[in-house]
C-alpha cells in the first residue's frame, strides 16, 4: 500500500481525483432522491404543495407525522407489518435451518432424494394461478397465517444454511449427544448458537422481505384490517387514492395536512426501520450474499 | 456310456440343488432380515432428523409441488365451481388463444424491450462501479459509498414509486428543472405517457440495485491476491493494465454465472416494479407477459388462460437458461451445471 502511493504518477493522481469526484456523485445520485421526499415530509403539507423545497424545509411542521400516528388506520397496517415480519421471520429461519441441518447430516436416509426433490423446485413452479388456488384450497385467504406459511421455506436458503452447517466441527454435536440430547435439541442448543452469521442474513434478507411486500396483502387479503402498511401504500400510490389517505385521517387534524403530506409521512415512518437496522448487519449480509451466489 | 453318465451328471447337480439352494437362501434371508433390522435400527436413531428433514419435504409438496400438478388448468377448461380433476379437457385451445391474441406482439415487446435494455445497460454497470469502487484507496471512504449504495435496496416498489410520483409529478423537481431550462414549455404528466414508461422503469431499477448487485463482484474482487497487484506494478503496469488483466480476469467466473441468470431472466419482469408504476394510461408500454398473466387471471378470473400463458412463458424461459448455459460453456468453459 505505501509503496504504491510513493510510485503515484500525475496521470494516477487525476485518475484517482476523477474517480473519487464520480464516487461522489454516485452517493448524491442515490441520496437525494430520498433526502427531497425527507424535506418534504418535515414541510408544511399546504405550503409544500406549492413546490420548490429541495434541500430544507420551507416551513417546518411535523403536523403529518403527528397524523400518522394518529390515524386508526394507518397504525393497524403498521401493527399487521410489524407482526408479519417478526413472526413471519423467526418461522422461515428457525424452520428452513431445521430442514438444512437435518439434510446437512451424511448419515441421513434419503438425503439425496429429498436434495433432487428440493432442487427441482429451483428450476420449475406452479405459477402465479395454480398458487393462488392452493392457497384459496387450504382456507388461507384472509387469514394473517397467508403471509407466514406459504413462505415459511426456501430451498434456495436452505441451500445457503447448508453450506455453513458443513463447516461446523463435528466434535461440538458429538459432544451434546454423549449428554443425551436429541438431534432437534442439538440443533436449537448447538447448531443455532454457533450460526448467527448465517441466521442474521438469511433473517435480514426475509424480514426485509416480508416488511416489503405488498402483493400477498393484495391479492389474497380482502379485509383492510388485515392488510400490511405496504399494501395499503400500494393503494394510495399506486391506485393515487387520495380518497383512502383522507379517510385515514382522524377527525380534528391540522388544517396543513394534505393527503400528499401524509403519504410522505407515511413513507418515511414506513422506511425509517429498515434503513436504521442494514448497516449493522451488512458484514453478515455480505458474506452471506457470497455463499448464495457460489453455491447456487 | 457317455449318455448316460452325462445323465447322471445331469441328475446329480438337480439332486442337490434344492438343499444347496434352501441354505442360500435360509442365509441370504438371515443377512437379509438382519440387513433390514439393523436399517430400521439406524433410521430409528435418526428419528427426529427425518422427522425435520421430512416436514421440508411436506412442505415441498404442498406449496411446490401441488401448483405444478395445477398447472393442468392451462390444458383444461377450469370454472372456479368445480374441482380441477372434474374440468373438461381443452387440448390446446388456450395457447391458440393467445398466439391469436391482439395484445400478443404488445406483451413480448415490452417484455423482451425492457428486458433487453436493462440487461444492455444494467448488467455491465454494476461490474463497473465494483472496478472502480475497488480502486478507491481509503477504507473509510469506500466503506462509506458501499453503504450508501445498497440503501435504495432496501426500499420497497411501492415506496419507490412514491418517490418518483413525487419527483415526476405536475409540481415535481423534474418538471421544476427542466421548466427553468427552458427545455419544456409546460409540465409533462410522465407516468401517463406510454413513450417514457420504458426509461422510467430502467432508470429506477438501475438506481435501485446498481450498489446491490455490485457487491457479488466486489467480493469476488477482494479475494484477488494482492501480491499479483505488486508484481505487476513492479513490471510497471499501469492502473488500467492491472484492472483489465488481473481484476477482470479473476472475476470473468462470476460474471460468466450472473449473464447466465439475467438471460435466462429475459421473460421475467420486474413484476413488483411495473405493477406498481404502471396504470391504464401507460397500458400500452406496461403491459409484459408477467402483469398480462396477473390481468387476466387475478383480475379478470380467466384462469386456464392465464396458466396457459403463465406456463408458455416457463418453458421458453427454461430453453433460454439452458441456451444460455450452453453456449457460456462452449465458449469460456464456465456454466451454472
Amino acid at each position: 500500500m505505501f509503496t504504491l502511493l510513493k510510485r503515484r504518477t500525475p496521470g494516477e493522481a487525476i485518475f484517482e481525483l476523477v474517480n473519487g469526484f464520480l464516487m461522489l456523485v454516485i452517493c448524491f445520485l442515490t441520496l437525494y432522491p430520498i433526502w427531497y421526499v425527507l424535506v418534504n415530509a418535515f414541510n408544511d403539507g399546504a405550503d409544500a404543495m406549492r413546490g420548490g423545497i429541495y434541500w430544507w424545509p420551507r416551513k417546518f411542521s411535523l403536523d403529518s407525522f403527528v397524523t400518522v400516528f394518529r390515524s386508526d388506520g394507518i397504525m393497524t397496517a403498521m401493527g399487521i407489518t410489524v407482526a408479519k415480519t417478526v413472526v413471519g421471520t423467526v418461522v422461515h429461519v428457525l424452520f428452513t435451518a431445521m430442514v438444512a441441518y437435518a439434510v446437512s447430516r451424511k448419515e441421513l436416509i434419503g438425503r439425496n432424494l429429498y436434495m433432487i426433490i428440493g432442487t427441482i423446485t429451483m428450476f420449475f413452479g406452479g405459477g402465479l394461478i395454480p398458487t393462488y388456488l392452493l392457497i384459496r384450497d387450504l382456507g388461507l385467504l384472509d387469514q394473517f397465517l397467508v403471509y407466514i406459511i406459504p413462505v415459511m421455506f426456501s430451498f434456495f436458503d436452505l441451500i445457503i444454511f447448508l453450506s455453513f452447517f458443513r463447516e461446523i466441527p463435528v466434535g461440538l454435536e458429538e459432544a451434546a449427544k454423549i449428554d443425551g440430547a436429541n438431534d432437534f435439541s442439538i440443533f436449537l442448543r448447538v447448531v443455532i448458537p454457533v450460526s448467527m452469521p448465517v441466521v442474521a442474513t438469511i433473517a435480514l434478507f426475509h424480514g426485509v422481505y416480508q416488511w416489503n411486500d405488498y402483493f400477498t396483502g393484495m391479492i389474497y387479503i380482502n379485509d383492510t384490517d388485515m392488510q400490511p402498511i405496504q399494501t395499503y401504500l400500494y393503494r394510495v400510490v399506486a391506485q393515487s387514492s387520495s380518497n383512502q389517505m383522507i379517510a385515514a385521517m382522524p377527525s380534528g387534524v391540522a388544517v396543513n395536512v394534505t393527503s400528499q403530506s401524509l403519504k410522505l409521512a407515511t413513507m418515511v415512518v414506513t422506511t425509517a426501520p429498515i434503513v436504521f437496522v442494514y448497516p449493522f448487519l451488512q458484514k453478515y449480509f455480505v458474506k452471506g450474499f457470497m455463499i448464495g451466489s457460489i453455491k447456487g | 456310456m457317455n449318455a448316460l453318465k452325462s445323465q447322471q451328471d445331469a441328475e446329480v447337480p438337480q439332486k442337490v440343488k434344492p438343499s444347496a439352494e434352501a441354505k442360500v437362501r435360509t442365509a441370504a434371508t438371515a443377512s437379509g432380515k438382519e440387513r433390514w433390522v439393523k436399517w430400521l435400527k439406524k433410521l430409528y436413531g435418526q428419528r427426529y432428523l427425518q422427522v425435520m428433514a421430512l416436514l421440508g419435504v411436506a412442505w415441498m409438496i404442498v406449496f411446490n409441488y401441488i401448483p405444478m400438478y395445477g398447472i393442468i388448468i392451462a390444458f383444461k377448461e377450469f370454472d372456479i365451481i368445480l374441482p380441477i380433476s372434474q374440468a373438461p379437457w381443452v387440448g390446446l385451445d388456450h395457447f391458440k388463444e393467445f398466439l391469436n391474441d391482439d395484445s400478443l406482439g404488445n406483451v413480448i415487446r415490452n417484455t423482451l424491450g425492457i428486458s433487453l435494455i436493462k440487461l444492455v445497460i444494467g448488467f455491465p454497470l454494476p461490474i463497473i462501479f465494483a472496478l472502480l469502487l475497488n480502486e478507491i484507496r481509503s477504507v473509510l471512504f469506500k466503506k462509506s459509498i458501499q453503504t450508501i449504495s445498497y440503501l435504495p435496496h432496501f426500499l420497497s416498489w411501492v415506496i419507490l414509486g412514491g418517490i418518483l410520483s413525487t419527483w415526476l409529478a405536475d409540481v415535481g423537481i423534474i418538471n421544476k428543472i427542466l421548466m427553468a431550462l427552458n427545455l419544456i414549455d409546460a409540465p409533462i404528466t410522465y407516468l401517463a405517457e406510454p413513450q417514457y414508461f420504458w426509461s422510467i422503469v430502467i432508470t429506477s431499477d438501475i438506481w435501485k440495485e446498481l450498489g446491490w448487485s455490485a457487491i457479488i463482484y466486489l467480493a469476488a474482487i477482494s479475494s484477488v491476491s494482492p501480491d499479483l497487484y505488486e508484481a505487476a506494478t513492479i513490471d510497471g503496469a499501469g492502473r488500467f493494465q492491472k484492472m483489465w488483466n488481473i481484476t477482470l480476469p479473476t472475476i470473468k467466473g462470476t460474471i460468466t454465472i450472473l449473464f447466465i441468470l439475467a438471460v435466462s431472466g429475459l421473460l421475467n419482469s420486474n413484476f413488483d416494479q411495473i405493477l406498481v408504476l404502471r396504470n391504464s394510461l401507460n397500458d400500452s408500454a406496461s403491459s409484459v407477459i408477467d402483469i398480462y398473466v396477473y390481468q387476466t387471471g387475478i383480475v379478470d378470473g380467466r384462469y386456464s388462460y392465464s396458466t396457459a400463458v403463465g406456463l408458455l412463458k416457463s418453458v421458453f424461459a427454461l430453453g433460454l437458461l439452458l441456451g444460455a448455459n450452453y453456449v457460456t460453456k462452449k465458449l469460456n468453459n464456465t456454466s451454472l451445471f
